[in-house]
């Protein structure tokens, strides 16, 4: 059996770094909604991705990373109407994937495998993917921790000491973005939010440092979905619902904790 | 020396006009005590010569330079909690902060030997390890206080730190910033602080009137007499 969940088990491990990072950092900043804009906009990269016949983490990566800035740009520009232009953004990504995959000659079940992921056919260069963005991230989390943390309970502070938090907050987004790319073949746009939220919320509550909500945070994902692996495996069920299955057990167990 | 220097400013939001035509100087290591009534735009001034506001006309100048380029040197505690209190993060943490600065990602020993003494020097250092959700106001404006201080400005601007604290807090509080040997821009609603060894009155709504001299000289002026907030100080100043 070890053969055949070995790499979903490394891809929940590297994942796992990725959520007790930038997990842990949408929910302190409460950028859950853009995370959902940005999952759900990706299908546009894939779209054109397919349409084009290029690569697809490369289409996304660069497609996100554009809906990043935008995302950035609307939240700095217009603080008090951004749930509603988030929404927008989050109809557009997807109407363009959709728009290009109808373009897209025959079989689209690809497209489809990324809306709801499938982390037992991770292959070993989704792997080195993974790999690569969450040695971006723990570098970027190294050097960033204190300002990070500062950016998320104040920004204008942060500006008065002479760092750009405008800047900071969009390359947090860039980050959160490639963070999906590299989980969405996993985990599917559509369930993204939840893996990447849960976890952190439980965390939350159980620490009053932010260090500790990301280490715990990445624990908890990690284990979620390999729950959900094995799962799947003995009862022959797609494996991300039931990892969100999991994982939400949990969040409610945890909500009633004092 | 001139520490902050505020020449025929003109500020409106939307079309407006909240500050027309303020002019001041205020010299290194002065102690400024700001008054007025709500929404006579004693924020709004603080805003500006932290440079998170721009003029529409006039010209601010901290130290000689330009509010962007002097925020390293100033200290500063805001009005409104307007942010995150939920998050996840220690007393500690958050006066640590005032030693952030451009190109530095790391604190030093030196920086958490400051925020210790700051903490003590306030009388909070107990709470040093508490999630910042679990104080009481009063003891969240302090650490605010606290994250101001550590950075040791030359200039440090306060917008109503004491409105949360306890009256002997609050005496604390001013007696700490009147023993302060740094330029100091306090705004308050509370009255006390013209009974402190204030070098300078602005009293602000819209325009600035302004007094120079030392406490409880207020001036004979209808301006000052008008103000309902010093009531009790108009019977010596006013004769009316
Ligand atoms: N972001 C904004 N957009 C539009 N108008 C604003 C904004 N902020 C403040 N104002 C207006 O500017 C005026 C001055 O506000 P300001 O906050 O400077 O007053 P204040 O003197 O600090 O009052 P308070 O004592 O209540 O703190 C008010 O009339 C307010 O309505
Ligand atoms: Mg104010």
């Amino acid at each position: 059996m070890w053969d055949l969940i070995n790499y979903p088990i490394y891809a929940s491990i590297l994942i796992g770094i990725a959520i007790a990072v930038i997990g842990s950092l949408i929910v302190i900043n409460k950028t859950t909604a853009i995370t959902g804009s940005i999952a759900h906009g990706s299908f546009g990269g894939i779209g054109l991705a397919l349409y084009f016949g290029i690569s697809v983490i490369l289409s996304a990566s660069l497609f996100t990373a554009v809906l990043a800035i935008i995302l950035a740009f609307i939240t700095i520009k217009f603080p008090h109407r951004q749930d509603s232009l988030i929404g927008v953004i989050w109809a557009l990504g997807m109407s363009i994937g959709i728009i290009f995959l109808s373009l897209t000659p025959g079989y689209q079940s690809d497209a489809l495998s990324y809306l709801f992921g499938n982390i037992l056919l991770v292959g070993k260069k989704d792997l080195i993917f993974m790999g690569t963005i969450d040695l971006v991230i723990l570098i970027s989390i190294i050097f960033l921790y204190n300002r990070f943390l500062a950016m998320s309970y104040d920004k204008e502070f942060l500006t008065l000491r002479g760092i750009n938090a405008n800047y900071l907050y969009t390359y947090f987004l860039i980050l959160t973005s490639l963070t999906i790319v590299m989980s969405v073949r996993a985990i599917g746009i559509i369930l993204i939010l939840a893996l990447f939220t849960i976890p952190s919320l439980i965390a939350e509550k159980w620490t009053k440092k932010f260090f500790y909500m990301m280490i715990i945070s990445g624990i908890l994902g990690t284990v979620f979905m390999a729950g959900g692996i094995i799962i799947s495996f003995y009862y022959d069920i797609s494996a991300t619902p039931a990892i969100v299955i999991i994982a939400s057990v949990f969040l409610l167990i945890s909500l009633f904790k004092k | 020396m001139k520490a902050v220097e505020v020449k025929n400013l003109y500020f409106k939001y939307n079309k407006e006009w909240i500050l027309e035509n303020i002019n001041f100087i205020l010299n290194d290591k002065e102690f400024l005590a700001i008054i007025g009534p709500n929404g006579g735009g004693k924020t709004t001034l603080l805003k500006l010569i932290l440079g998170f506001l721009k003029p529409n006309k006039g010209e601010i100048k901290i130290y000689g330079k330009f509010p962007k380029q002097a925020r390293k040197i100033i200290g500063y505690v805001p009005q409104h909690i307007s942010f995150s209190i939920d998050i996840p993060i220690t007393v500690f943490d958050i006066v640590l902060q005032g030693r952030l600065k451009k190109g530095k990602f790391f604190y030093s020993k030196i920086d958490k030997q400051k925020a210790t003494e700051v903490l003590e020097k306030l009388h909070i250092y107990y709470l040093k390890d508490k999630r910042i959700k679990d104080l009481s106001g009063g003891e969240r404006q302090k650490v605010l206080i606290a994250r101001a201080l550590v950075s040791e400005p030359k200039l440090l601007i306060m917008d109503e730190p004491t409105s949360a604290i306890d009256p002997r807090g609050q005496t604390e509080i001013l007696d700490l910033i009147e023993s302060l040997n740094v330029t100091r821009i306090v705004v308050s609603h509370d009255i006390k602080i013209l009974l402190r060894k204030v070098d300078k009155i602005a009293y602000i709504h819209k325009k600035a009137i302004f007094h120079e001299g030392p406490k409880l000289n207020i001036p004979k002026d209808k301006h000052f007499c008008e103000i309902e907030l010093i009531n009790f100080l108009k019977d010596e100043n006013c004769g009316i």
